[in-house]
C-alpha cells in the first residue's frame, strides 16, 4: 500500500512537469509581450501550437538518417526524466535517489549532445553553426554549473536534491553569502542553458545570431513538437531546480499526507508563475549578446560561483 | 624471502611464453597468407586465458609470487599478482583480445605484415611481464622490451615521413622515461642496492629521497601515461600505428605507465606526503584540460583521439591526486573513494578508447581517409560502424546512462570530500581542479559532437566517403563487444565497484562500501543520505520514457513522413564542401580559449570581388609544450653539442688527462656520498 502510494505521488511528479511545462512558458511569453505593450498569445498557445506540430507531416531531408529521427524522442526523454528526478511538490519521492544533482545536469547535457549530433546530420550550414556555438556555451556554462553545484553541495552537505531542499527548509540555513553568488551564478547559466536572452533569442528566426533554433532548423512536424516540447520542459526543469535548491519553502516532507501534498503542490506552481513572471522582465530590461560576449557573461557566472565555492572552503558559514 | 607457488601467476606468466611463441611463429611464417589469421587468432585465446586468470587472481584473494633464475644472479626475476596486478591485467588482456579480434580482420589489408605480426605478441607480452615484475630489474627490462616493441609497431609505416619523425619523437621519450624510472628505482633501493620490490616496501627511503624517487617516478611513468607536457610524443606516434595496435598503445600502454606511477606513489613510497598529492592534482587537471583543448582542433581523426587519451589520462591522474591528498591526511575512506574512480577510470577509458580507435582504423580500411574533412556521412554507409562508434563517443563524453559518466560522477563525489582536508592550498585547489575537470567533460562532449558529426554525419565530401562500405564481421564484433561492455559497465558499474574492493584495500588500507548489496543496484560511495546514482533506473527511464511518447505519438497523433530536399532557410547548397568543417567547428571554441594558450593565428585571405582566384584561410596553432619547454631545451642542446664538438679533436694526452679528472671526481663523489 505504502509502495503503490509512493508509486503514486512519484507518478504525479512525472505527469505533472510534462502537464505545466507548456504553461510555464505561455506565461512567460504572455508576460513578455505585455511589457512591450502588446497583447500577447493565449496563455494556453504553447499546447495549441503544440498539438498542431504533432498532427503535421514530418518532413526530412533525402540524407536525413535514423538518428536524426530518433533524436527528438532522445532529447526528450533525456529531459523528461531529469525533470521528473528533482523535487519540485516534495522530498523524499521514491526514485529521488536514482539521481543527484551531478546526474541531472549531466542527463541535460546528454540531451545536448543529441541535438547537436541532429544539427549536423543533414550537412547544412546552419545545422553546423548552430551546433558549434551550442557546444561553446555548453563549454561555457557546465564549470560555473558545477561549482553552483558545489556551492549547495557545500551547504547542504549533500548532492541528493531531495536531501538538499530537506536541509534548506529544516535547518537555519539563513541568508548566505555564499548562496547568494550561487543564485546569481545560477540564474545567468540557466538563461544561457535555455537560449533566452542576452545569449540566444527564442523569437528569432532566419538570423545569424540564433543559436539553438539554428541547430533545429531542419526539424518539422512531431519531431519539432517533441524538441520545442523538450525545450519548454527544459525551462520548467530550471525553474524547479532554483525552487529546489535556493527557495524550497513549502515543499512537502518525505512521507506527508495528501493536504501537505496538495498544499506543496500549491505553493511550487504559485512559485513557478512567479519565476515565469520574473524571466521576461529581466530578458526585456538587456539587448542579445554578440557570440564572443558570450565568454565575459558566463564569465561572470563562474567567477560568481567560484567565490561562492572558496568562501565556503575558507569558512562553512559563509 | 618465502616463494609461494601458486597457479594464477605461473598461469599469467605461461600467457606471456604463449605470445612469445605466437612471436616466434610469426617471425617464421609471416610471410605467408595464413600467418595473419594465425597470430591474431592464437593471440586472441592466449589473451582470453590471461584475462580469465587475472579475473580469477583479483576474485581471488591472496598474492601470489613466483622466482626464476633468470635476469641479476643475486635477485632472480621477481613476478608476483597482486590484486593491483591482477586489475591491470584485466585492462591489458581485455584490450588485448578485442584488439586481436579487431586484427583477425584489419590485420589482412596490410600490406608489409612481417613489420607487425611478430610485433604485435610481443608487445602483448611486454605490457604482461610490467604488470607482473615484482623487481626493478625486471620491470625496467620488462618496461623497456615493451617500449622497444611498440616503437617497432610505431615505425610499421616507415615510409611515410611523418612517421618516422613519430618514432624519432617517441624513441627519445621513451627513454628519457625510462631513465627517470631508473633513477627512482635505484634511490629507492638506496645503497644497499635491494631491487626487489619487496624490500624496497620493507624500508621506505627518508624523506628528502622519497622526493626525488617520487618525483622520478612522475615524469617516468607520466611520460609513458601522457602527462603534460610529456605528452608530445603521443599524438605523433599513437596515429602513426595500425588501427588495432594504436588501441593498444592509447587504450592500454597508457594505462601500464599509471600501474608504475600507483605502484610507486601508493605502494613503494610508504605514506605519501600532502604535497605529492597537491602536485599529482595540478597536472592532472591542467593535462585534461589540454589535452582536449589540442583534440577540438585536429582534423586527422587518429590524432584526435589520442590526444583525448592525454585527457582521460589527466582525469584518471586527478582522481590518483585525491587519493594521494586524502591518504596523507589519514582521510582513507575518502582516498579509497578516489582512488577507486581513478581506477575506475583507467578501465573505463581502456574500453571505450579502443571502440574508437576501432571505428577510426574501420573508418580508414573503408575509405582510406583519416582527414576528418574528408569523410562525411558513413552512417549511411556504415551503419553498424555508426552506431558502436556513437555509444564510443557518448561514453566518453561522460554522457549517462553510459560508463564514462560513472567514473567521472565518483572523481566529483570526491571531490565534494574535500573540505576535510586541513590544508588551505589543497583545499583551495580542488574546487578549481574541479572546475577544470567539468571544463574536461564539456570539451570533451564539443569534441566528439565534432568527431561523429563530421565523420559520420552529414554528407560525403570526397568520392571516398561516398563508395565507402561497412567492414568485414571481426571487427565489427570487436567494436560490438566493447560497445556492449561500456553499457554494461555503466548500467552495472556496482559489479566493478566491488571487483576494485581489493585493489583499493590493498593500496589505502580500506574501500568503499560493497554495492552488490545496495537497493536496486544504485551506486553509494558514502552514505545514501550524501549521494547516489543509478545507471539502471535511468536507462530504463529513458528507454521507457522514449518509447512510450514515440507511441503514443505514433498512433494518436500521426507518424506521416515525406522526404525532400533540405530546407537550410531557403537556401539549400548543393555542394557538399558547404557543410561545416572541423576546423569551422572548433572556431568558436578556438578563438575563446586558444587564442592566448595556443597563440592561435588566423590568416585570411579574401580575394577581392571579380578576382577569379580562390580565397584562403589557414590556421596556426602553436603548441605551448613544444614552443616553451622542447624547443628551448632542443636549442640548448644543439648549442652545448657544438661548443662540445671541439673534443673531438684532442691529442691522447689530453684525453688521458680527461679521463683521469673523471675517475677522480666520480671517487669524490663516492666518498663523500658515504
Amino acid at each position: 500500500m505504502a509502495l503503490t502510494y509512493d508509486l503514486i505521488a512519484q507518478g504525479v511528479q512525472v505527469l505533472v512537469v510534462l502537464a505545466i511545462a507548456p504553461l510555464v512558458l505561455g506565461v512567460t511569453r504572455k508576460v513578455r509581450a505585455r511589457l512591450l505593450r502588446r497583447v500577447g498569445p493565449p496563455l494556453l498557445q504553447a499546447y495549441f501550437d503544440l498539438w498542431k506540430l504533432m498532427h503535421k507531416e514530418a518532413v526530412l531531408a533525402y540524407n536525413a538518417s535514423w538518428l536524426y529521427r530518433a533524436v527528438p524522442y532522445v532529447a526528450f526523454a533525456a529531459t523528461w526524466v531529469a525533470a521528473a528526478l528533482v523535487p519540485t511538490y516534495a522530498t523524499g519521492l521514491i526514485f529521488s535517489w536514482a539521481a543527484d544533482l551531478i546526474a541531472i545536469v549531466a542527463l541535460l547535457g546528454t540531451a545536448r549532445f543529441a541535438l547537436a549530433l541532429a544539427g549536423m546530420d543533414v550537412g547544412t550550414a546552419f545545422g553546423g553553426i548552430g551546433s558549434s556555438r551550442e557546444m561553446l556555451i555548453a563549454s561555457l556554462a557546465e564549470p560555473a554549473m558545477l561549482l553552483v553545484v558545489f556551492t549547495v553541495a557545500l551547504v547542504a552537505g549533500t548532492t541528493q536534491l531531495s536531501d538538499v531542499a530537506a536541509h534548506m527548509i529544516s535547518s537555519p540555513v539563513g541568508l548566505r553569502v555564499s548562496l547568494g553568488l550561487g543564485l546569481f551564478a545560477f540564474v545567468m547559466i540557466a538563461l544561457a542553458e535555455n537560449a533566452r536572452i542576452p545569449i540566444d533569442n527564442p523569437m528569432t528566426h532566419l538570423e545569424l545570431t540564433m543559436v539553438h533554433e539554428a541547430m533545429v532548423l531542419e526539424y518539422s512536424g512531431r519531431h519539432l513538437a517533441m524538441i520545442e516540447f523538450a525545450s519548454t520542459l527544459k525551462l520548467t526543469l530550471y525553474f524547479s531546480l532554483l525552487i529546489c535548491m535556493f527557495v524550497p519553502f513549502g515543499l512537502a516532507p518525505a512521507g506527508a499526507p495528501l493536504p501537505a501534498l496538495a498544499l506543496g503542490m500549491a505553493v511550487y506552481v504559485a512559485k513557478l508563475f512567479v519565476l515565469a513572471a520574473l524571466l521576461p522582465i529581466a530578458e526585456t530590461a538587456v539587448a542579445k549578446m554578440r557570440v564572443f560576449r558570450y565568454p565575459v557573461f558566463l564569465g561572470g557566472a563562474f567567477a560568481a560561483a567560484a567565490l561562492a565555492v572558496f568562501l565556503l572552503f575558507v569558512s562553512q558559514r559563509f | 624471502m618465502p616463494v609461494v607457488f601458486s597457479l594464477s601467476v605461473v598461469l599469467s606468466l605461461w600467457c606471456v611464453a604463449g605470445f612469445f611463441a605466437v612471436a616466434g611463429v610469426a617471425v617464421l611464417a609471416g610471410r605467408y597468407r595464413f600467418a595473419t589469421p594465425l597470430v591474431y587468432g592464437i593471440a586472441f585465446l592466449v589473451s582470453l586465458v590471461a584475462l580469465t586468470s587475472a579475473l580469477l587472481a583479483l576474485t581471488g584473494g591472496e598474492p601470489t609470487a613466483l622466482r626464476l633464475p633468470l635476469g641479476l644472479p643475486w635477485v632472480g626475476a621477481n613476478f608476483r599478482l597482486d590484486a593491483l596486478s591482477a586489475f591491470f591485467l584485466v585492462v591489458i588482456n581485455l584490450g588485448g583480445a578485442a584488439a586481436s579480434l579487431y586484427g583477425l580482420g584489419y590485420g589482412p589489408h596490410e600490406r608489409a605484415p612481417l613489420r607487425v605480426l611478430p610485433f604485435y605478441p610481443a608487445f602483448l607480452a611486454g605490457m604482461n611481464l610490467v604488470v607482473l615484475a615484482d623487481d626493478a630489474f625486471t620491470f625496467l627490462v620488462a618496461w623497456e622490451f615493451m617500449s622497444l616493441v611498440s616503437w617497432a609497431l610505431v615505425m610499421a609505416h616507415h615510409l611515410v615521413p611523418a612517421n618516422t619523425r613519430a618514432g624519432y619523437t617517441y624513441l627519445v621519450m621513451a627513454s628519457f622515461g625510462t631513465l627517470c624510472l631508473l633513477f627512482s628505482f635505484g634511490v629507492m633501493a638506496g645503497s644497499s642496492g635491494e631491487y626487489a620490490f619487496a624490500a624496497m616496501r620493507a624500508t621506505p627511503p627518508e624523506w628528502g629521497m622519497a622526493l626525488i624517487a617520487f618525483a622520478a617516478a612522475l615524469i617516468g611513468a607520466g611520460s609513458k601515461a601522457g602527462l603534460v607536457p610529456l605528452h608530445v610524443w603521443l599524438p605523433l606516434a599513437h596515429p602513426a600505428a595500425p588501427s588495432h595496435v594504436s588501441a593498444l598503445l592509447s587504450g592500454v600502454m597508457t594505462k601500464v605507465g599509471v600501474y608504475a606511477f600507483v605502484r610507486v606513489a601508493f605502494d613503494l613510497l610508504g605514506q605519501p606526503t600532502p604535497w605529492s598529492g597537491l602536485v599529482v592534482l595540478g597536472i592532472g587537471g591542467i593535462t585534461a584540460v589540454l589535452g582536449i583543448l589540442y583534440a577540438l582542433m585536429q582534423h586527422d581523426l587518429k590524432r584526435l583521439l589520442a590526444y583525448s587519451t592525454v585527457e582521460n589520462i589527466g582525469v584518471v591522474f586527478v582522481g590518483l591526486g585525491l587519493a594521494l591528498a586524502f591518504q596523507s591526511n589519514g582521510l582513507n575512506a575518502a582516498a579509497a573513494l578516489a582512488l577507486t574512480a581513478a581506477l575506475l577510470h583507467v578501465f573505463n577509458h581502456s574500453l571505450f578508447k579502443s571502440l574508437l580507435f576501432f571505428g577510426a582504423g574501420a573508418a580508414l580500411s573503408a575509405t582510406g581517409e583519416r582527414h576528418m574533412d574528408k569523410l562525411g556521412g558513413l552512417i549511411h554507409r556504415m551503419p553498424v560502424t555508426a552506431v558502436v562508434f556513437l555509444a564510443g563517443c557518448c561514453a566518453i563524453s561522460a554522457l549517462p546512462p553510459l560508463n564514462g559518466f560513472v567514473s567521472e560522477w565518483l572523481t566529483f563525489q570526491a571531490i565534494l570530500v574535500s573540505p576535510q582536508l586541513p590544508q588551505l592550498t589543497l583545499k583551495l585547489m580542488v574546487p578549481v581542479v574541479g572546475a577544470l575537470l567539468a571544463l574536461s567533460a564539456a570539451f570533451a562532449a564539443a569534441c566528439f559532437v565534432k568527431a561523429y558529426g563530421i565523420t559520420f554525419l552529414g554528407r560525403p565530401r570526397t568520392p571516398a566517403a561516398e563508395t565507402a562500405t561497412e567492414v568485414d564481421r571481426f571487427s565489427l564484433a570487436a567494436m560490438i563487444v566493447l560497445a556492449l561492455l561500456c553499457l554494461a559497465a555503466g548500467v552495472f558499474p556496482s559489479v566493478l565497484i566491488d571487483l576494485l574492493g581489493p585493489v583499493v584495500t590493498g593500496l589505502v588500507g580500506t574501500r568503499i562500501p560493497g554495492q552488490a548489496a545496495m537497493p536496486w543496484l544504485s551506486i553509494v560511495p558514502i552514505a545514501q543520505s550524501r549521494s547516489s546514482y543509478n545507471g539502471m533506473i535511468i536507462l530504463l527511464f529513458l528507454a521507457s520514457s522514449g518509447t512510450f511518447t514515440a507511441l503514443v505519438i505514433h498512433r494518436l497523433a500521426t507518424r506521416a513522413t515525406r522526404r525532400s530536399a533540405m530546407w537550410d532557410c531557403g537556401f539549400p547548397q548543393a555542394l557538399p564542401v558547404t557543410q561545416y568543417t572541423g576546423s569551422g567547428f572548433a572556431m568558436p571554441i578556438r578563438r575563446v580559449f586558444g587564442a592566448t594558450l595556443f597563440h592561435v593565428r588566423e590568416q585570411v585571405d579574401m580575394p577581392r570581388p571579380g578576382e577569379m582566384r580562390a580565397g584562403h584561410f589557414r590556421v596556426k596553432v602553436f603548441d605551448p609544450a613544444w614552443r616553451f619547454a622542447y624547443g628551448p631545451l632542443v636549442r640548448v642542446v644543439g648549442v652545448t653539442a657544438t661548443r662540445l664538438n671541439r673534443l673531438q679533436f684532442l691529442t691522447i694526452r689530453r684525453y688521458l688527462t680527461l679521463v683521469f679528472c673523471a675517475l677522480v671526481i666520480l671517487l669524490l663523489v663516492v666518498a663523500t656520498w658515504r
